[in-house]
């Protein structure tokens, strides 16, 4: 019985040709990875020789040594605790400010049934695109000619980029949003905006507080770093020092900002768990 | 006839009624069951949180030194201003257009090359730390020395995902110098950490059945990885390096902040020199190729399935 | 391989959450090259002794010995080299979803090769024809190319089943074959798993709930809330002691329909119990 079977599919032993097809497009695809992979090593001047240099092993040694004894110097580790809840500052007023910009740049941007306007959609898709595309620090660069350094344009940085990310992903969460409730409403002749704020938002608030808060850890990780540019905060500290090789105070001010990010971190998801209580 | 009071209280006469009448209504409800309040029992607690969040907003708003109206002092406008205006038309030499394509292969260069030792790293990490693969908890629970390697590995993973790359990109400057090397270790290590944390939460959330059966029946842990394990969750773990691959790319244009070369290094230069047409055209180019990047890695993520 | 219980007991794994004996303090000699079935109702323990025969779980009291070995008395490296003599068959294919049914198949094959042939046998598998030889046992040879989630669910089983065809263990456990199965291939399957064991001389010990099928065995185990009931031959296997076995769960008492192996007066005595 088997034999009949198999005779009719002519030689099984050999691979069929549909898998040898797609394998050989797998081993192109793999291939043309391969060429771009060693194309980036080799077009860039890697020093790796540095690396292999008795003296620069040595020196990194000593770097990385020195950034195991942070310093505890008492006026030191207030100025930390003060650029640390400057950052903390920064990031939390960032993300509320984009949280709210975002929902007000998400509602035009919806698309859907019923939302006619497709060019002003567009153009609100356009915009968050734009803010989302460009990097915090990119912003902060920009911003710093505008408002000076300080905290003041890595917080508008923050809010700028945040805007583009959490608009566009308030704008998902409205589309997905059961339609019931709202289609009940606007049968009843409600307008739009009131149907908005009665049957689509309560649904989904708390998704986007979660959005909100995931995105205030990544915000953390940012305002960290936006002092480097001239954004303030832990980041300004630790370029500071950094430049003048005062590696004991680098360290601690690495140390802060792992603290800070933990914390950050585990306050964004013990919230997120609240919420979805 | 008792006022409505506030909270919870025990009314067996409805408001508004009164003596024979309030029998022959109240009959009709249980003697002592409680009534609702008149009053929107949430209103306190929600008031209590927006008072606190006022009351923690505002020495934020003063910590960031928030004080919007900066921005339109005449000084700074001017500047604004002038800067803004300079943006169009932005600037088109060849040139200039030359180096900003070479420039923009580097960003891209420096992330791909970041990303591949980056898999180095994560894909030896990922390995060791997953239980999937574990030989002693075959029977049940661990032996001891196995657990404490798995979770100090995963220790190292967490601490090299949570020190950002810029941070990383200023001591590798420090070490070796300005120039790509250091941009490109700092997202090595970054993006390891990210992509081994990724792909260990991947392999133990799969399904174990046939990984399980195949190490009980004696097979070796890397086997058992590329026969049991991968051929399940190998469509997701490259979608997601996929996906990482996008975002170093704008870590790399960032990390050029700091020296790293790149496109990120180029605005860098415009920026301090205020010269807006050279600014605008990298930003364009910038989003270009953030545009593409983002369409790539979308094609080849659908195509994965 | 010779597989000795002596006063064995298992208790259910922590993860199950069920408190208690999965299986009771039981003693039990099985000899190199046997071939044995297990019945029992669900929860009778079962696959719970299949899996304490394949070291998968520790025994809570009492000694396992294979070949005058205690694995458990092994060091994990050793203990693991133990397994490659074992083959365990779980109930549901662990195949998976988006494998080709060559790879799954060769995959019996891992505990022999080095990690370079295994490396190349995903690339190029390393040994078609002997893929083949094993699927044919089972007839589902024409699936050779086909990737696991497009079979249905009774070739799953019998793809699984093949891999006994290509491993090199002694002593094979086999969690309920017969599950997805019809009658006719029923018997085909049971028919070349037993041949596959005689002809390699591997011990082969069966759970079944298709009780005309275990009667064809030549030793019939009968397990029931942990504890043995009997151990009978398979034509020693009456109704009474089925019946008693299968008390208050007769639903999952299962005959094999009647096939040309099976005699005429087995297949009345089937239907005489209802």
């Amino acid at each position: 019985m088997s034999d009949a079977r198999t005779k009719g599919l002519g030689d099984i032993g050999a691979m069929p040709g549909d898998l040898r097809r797609s394998r050989f497009s797998a081993a192109l695809m793999a291939l043309a990875l391969l060429v771009l992979v060693v194309s980036s090593f080799t077009s860039l001047d890697l020093q790796w020789s540095k690396f292999a240099d008795d003296q620069a092993a040595q020196r990194m040694l000593k770097f990385f040594s020195e950034l195991l004894s942070p310093s505890m110097d008492s006026r030191f580790l207030k100025n930390t605790t003060v650029a640390a809840l400057e950052t903390l500052a920064m990031s939390a007023v960032g993300t509320l400010l984009a949280a709210v910009a975002g929902l007000l740049f998400a509602l035009p941007a919806t698309q859907g049934a019923g939302m006619g306007r497709a060019a002003i959609c567009g153009a609100a898709r356009f915009v968050l695109n734009a803010l989302r595309s460009i990097p915090e620090l990119v912003w902060a660069a920009l911003l710093i000619i505008a408002a000076g350094l300080g905290p003041f344009a890595g917080t508008l940085a923050l809010a700028l980029h945040t805007t583009g990310v959490l608009g566009r992903l308030f704008a998902e969460a409205i589309e997905n949003a059961p339609g019931g409730p709202a289609l009940t409403l606007q049968t009843q002749g409600i307008p739009g905006g009131r149907v908005f704020l009665y049957a689509t938002l309560p649904q989904i608030v708390p998704q986007l507080l979660s959005y909100s808060l995931y995105r205030w850890e990544n915000n953390i990780r940012a305002a960290a770093v936006m002092g480097v540019v001239g954004g303030g905060g832990l980041g300004a500290l630790l370029s500071f020092h950094m430049g003048l090789f005062h590696m004991r105070e680098t360290s601690t001010v690495l140390l802060a900002m792992l603290a800070l990010v933990a914390v950050v971190d585990i306050g964004s998801w013990v919230l997120r768990r609240n919420l979805q209580r | 006839m008792q006022p409505p009071s506030h909270g919870l209280r025990r009314q067996t006469t409805p408001p508004g009624f009164h003596g024979a009448e309030a029998l022959t209504t109240a009959s009709t409800q249980p003697a002592g069951r409680i009534q609702p309040a008149n009053r929107d029992p949430a209103w306190m607690g929600r008031l209590f949180w927006a008072c606190a969040g006022v009351a923690l907003l505002l020495p934020a708003l003063i910590a960031t030194e928030f004080k919007p109206w900066i921005l339109f002092e005449p000084d700074s406008l001017r500047v604004s201003a002038q800067f803004a205006a300079d943006f169009f038309p932005p600037k088109v030499e060849p040139a200039f257009l030359t180096m900003i394509a070479r420039e923009t292969w580097r960003t891209v260069a420096i992330a791909t090359a970041g990303l591949a030792l980056g898999l180095l790293i994560a894909i030896p990490l990922a390995v060791v730390s997953t239980t999937v693969l574990s030989v002693s908890a075959i029977p049940g629970r661990m032996h001891a020395w196995p657990l404490i390697v798995r979770q100090t590995v995963r220790v190292v993973l967490i601490v090299l995902r949570s020190v950002p790359e810029l941070v990383w990109a200023l001591v590798f400057v420090r070490v070796v110098g300005l120039g790509p090397t250091a941009g490109v270790l700092a997202i090595a290590l970054t993006y390891g950490g990210m992509l081994g944390k990724v792909f260990s939460e991947i392999l133990e959330s799969d399904d174990r059945h046939a990984a399980q059966s195949l190490l009980r029946n004696g097979a070796g842990r890397l086997q058992t990885l590329l026969f049991g394990a991968l051929p399940q969750s190998a469509a997701e773990l490259t979608s997601y390096t996929v996906y990482r691959w996008e975002c170093a790319i704008r870590s790399s244009a960032v990390l050029g902040f700091v020296g790293a070369g790149g496109l990120g290094q180029q605005m860098d230069n415009s920026m301090k020199m205020f010269n807006g047409s050279e600014v605008a055209a990298m930003l364009t180019v910038f989003f270009v190729l953030v545009a593409i990047s983002d369409a790539v890695s979308a094609r080849l993520r659908s195509m994965l399935g | 391989m010779r597989v000795v219980l002596d006063r064995v007991a298992v208790r259910h794994p922590a993860a199950s959450g069920r408190p208690g004996p999965a299986l009771r303090p039981l003693s039990l000699t099985i000899e190199r090259g046997e071939q044995l079935a297990v019945v029992g109702p669900s929860g009778a323990g079962k696959t719970t002794l299949l899996h304490a025969l394949a070291c998968a779980l520790p025994p809570s009291a009492g000694l396992l010995r294979f070949d005058e070995i205690d694995p458990w008395s092994l060091p994990t490296r050793r203990l693991h080299r133990q397994r490659s003599k074992l083959f365990l068959a779980p109930q549901v294919p662990p195949l998976p979803p988006r494998q080709r049914v060559v790879t799954a198949v060769l995959a019996a094959r891992l505990p022999q090769w080095s990690l370079a042939t295994a490396l190349r046998s995903l690339v190029y598998p390393a040994d078609i024809p002997a893929a083949r030889f094993a699927l044919a046992q089972f007839d589902v040879e024409h699936k050779l190319w086909a990737r696991v989630d497009r079979l249905s669910g009774g070739e799953r089983q019998r793809v699984a089943l093949s891999r006994t065809a290509l491993t090199a263990a002694t002593l094979w456990l086999v969690d309920e074959p017969l599950s997805s199965l019809d009658p006719t291939r029923s018997v085909q399957a049971i028919d070349a798993l037993t041949r596959l064991a005689r002809e390699r001389g591997a011990t082969l010990i069966v759970t079944l709930h298709q009780v005309g099928v275990a009667r064809l065995f030549p030793r019939v185990l009968g397990l029931r809330d942990g504890l043995l009931q009997f151990d009978v031959s398979g034509t020693d296997l009456s109704e009474e002691r089925l019946r008693a076995l299968y008390a208050q769960h007769e639903d999952e008492l299962l005959n094999a329909a009647p096939l040309p192996r099976v005699a005429q007066a087995d297949h009345a005595s089937g239907l005489s119990w209802r």
